[in-house]
């Protein structure tokens, strides 16, 4: 089951770069949110501050509280364990290319040192049907590398590598920017279907995509939150002038 | 006139496109050559005097013909294992190191740089320098050595392959995208974890080819054996004596006054070749039986 996101007064730096200034937004749990932006607007940043990936470069700097559920993932808990209760899938598919499609779905199981062959069978049996995938591969899970499976693919056996160790939150960098429109669309059910089990905060560039697909959309500015409402406020009325231009294609 | 001008710039663009073609694969021929031409002399001047005695006597004593070189083949092998088993596990160590842990910190530009000058140090320096702190007894720190043995050419021999293993870890780790190292942390993957099970499994054929070609390199040196492992016109094997070696059995008999001993020579350069050759297949066929179907 998918947790709560309280953000309050999150900021975060690249070296003397201010990419992130004063957040504050609750995601409602088991929906989907939406995050649009011009390129460079602190969206990325801000998905990567809610997992610690942001702190994985030496030069980066974090303050503020993020609150999911009852854990502060800044005070409470370390990096490691804050990713293991929250997922993230990434622009690019990014599967472990010398590892069979079998072992990239249970890398972060097994990697943690959870050995038991048999509930792993099925936990990857279920992460793959979950991500519909489970159809297209289900014969050669153990024969063929995750690297050899189409970009459309490869995304979905992501996004069921990260289901396999059970998360609260599921972070999306843009899926389904580097992707065909089929694969797209398989990706944005995907979404649709996840969302009551999961807490999901998309990023995407694709404003389409976001009123399909989330019920809460957020603008993003030159590292700030300009507005955060429910996606048929954003689209059809928002409150900010800047909000209203972007989503309108009058800049970025 | 626009066409025919087009025209002539396409097919210059078709001519230029040949004579590139033509001079790579000349320039291809040029390395194949010499490597043919080593080959075919090695054959023809060694092949003879490769018989069963070859492969299983010692050396003949002085002034009597026959004998082989059984003693420094297994010999050669024992020094190889004894180098591997110190030159791979602190090459890729201290690779891993460099490209993971103390990536930008001023200890890890230390430590590749001094990688960088120990690949440029003659091997005959090696050789002196392992003598001088290994098998001289009075200087010698270490309380099993203090003569020439197998240990002290295997230890030689060791460290030479550490540059060349270290540096091309490091190198085969920094082309594993960092998509790859996110991709583990972001499952709640320790980092040390996704370093040793992700990261370095990704980059695993490239650092088990640097790992052959230090083999390979070290298995003809010669110069860093004269003082270390000696050589031994008898059987021995123990770690504590010294040991015969091909490149050390080649040496000596390709400056024997006597023909028979000058074949044997060439023969063992051919053997010494097509061990090296086999021992890096072997190793490249077993890594290669994991691969899956699609893998890059």
């Amino acid at each position: 089951m998918g947790v709560g996101i309280e953000v309050t007064n999150l900021n975060a730096w690249y070296g003397t770069n201010h990419t992130l200034q004063d957040i504050n937004l609750n995601i409602p749990a088991n929906h989907a949110t939406a995050l649009i932006g011009p390129s460079g607007c602190g969206k990325s940043t801000f998905v990567r501050c809610l997992n610690r990936m942001h702190e994985t470069n030496p030069i980066a700097r974090v303050t503020g509280n993020v609150r999911m559920g009852d854990l502060d993932i800044y005070q409470d808990a370390s990096p490691v364990e804050v990713r293991r209760r929250v997922g993230m899938v990434f622009q690019r598919p990014n599967p472990f290319p010398t590892m069979s499609i079998y072992d990239n779905v249970s890398a972060g199981l097994k990697l943690n040192g959870y050995n038991n062959r048999h509930s792993l069978d099925e936990i990857v049996e279920k992460s793959l049907k979950n991500s519909a995938l489970w159809d297209e591969v289900k014969d050669d899970l153990k024969k063929k590398s995750g690297a050899s499976l189409s970009g459309g693919q490869q995304q979905r056996l992501c996004i069921a590598r990260a289901l396999a160790v059970d998360p609260e939150v599921l972070l999306m960098d843009e899926p389904a920017s580097a992707l065909d429109p089929v694969s797209t669309s398989k990706i944005e059910d995907l979404i649709f279907q996840l969302k009551s089990q999961y807490t999901i905060v998309i990023v995407t560039h694709n404003m389409q995509q976001a009123a399909r697909v989330a019920e809460k959309t957020g603008f993003f500015l030159n590292g700030r939150m300009v507005e955060f409402d429910s996606t048929h406020k954003i689209f059809t009325n928002p409150s900010d002038k800047r909000t209203e231009d972007y989503i309108t294609g009058r800049f970025g | 006139m626009s066409t025919s001008k087009l025209e002539l710039r396409s097919r210059l663009r078709t001519v230029t496109d040949h004579t590139v073609t033509v001079l790579a694969v000349l320039a291809t021929i040029l390395v194949i050559v010499p490597l043919a031409v080593i080959f075919a002399e090695l054959i023809y001047k060694g092949a003879s005097s490769l018989d069963l005695n070859f492969f299983t006597k010692v050396p003949a004593p002085e002034g009597e013909t026959g004998g082989g070189m059984a003693n420094a083949i297994v010999g050669s092998g024992v020094l190889l294992a004894l180098a591997s088993i110190i030159g791979i596990p602190i090459g890729i160590g201290s690779g891993i190191f460099l490209a993971e842990f103390g990536r930008g910190t001023k200890l890890a530009n230390a430590i590749r740089f001094t990688a960088d000058v120990l690949n440029g140090v003659p091997s005959i320096v090696m050789g002196v320098t392992a003598y001088a702190l290994i098998v001289v007894p009075h200087v010698s720190f270490l309380p099993f050595l203090g003569h020439f043995s197998a240990l002290s050419g295997g230890v030689a021999l060791g460290i030479m392959m550490i540059p060349t293993v270290c540096r091309t870890t490091e190198e085969m780790l920094l082309m594993v995208p960092n998509a790859v190292r996110e991709a583990a942390l972001g499952l709640g993957v320790p980092n040390w974890r996704s370093v040793l099970s992700i990261t370095v499994r990704t980059a695993s054929p490239g650092i088990i080819t640097g790992c052959m070609l230090a083999f390979a390199r070290v298995a003809g040196e010669t110069a860093p054996l004269l003082f270390t492992a000696l050589g031994n016109q008898f059987w021995s094997t123990s770690l504590n004596e010294p040991i015969a070696a091909l490149p050390l059995q080649i040496y000596v008999y390709a400056n024997s006054p006597y023909e028979d001993q000058q074949r044997m020579a060439w023969a063992g350069a051919l053997v010494l070749i097509v061990l090296i050759v086999l021992a890096v297949s072997l190793v490249r066929f077993v890594t290669s039986r994991g691969v899956l179907k699609g893998a890059s």
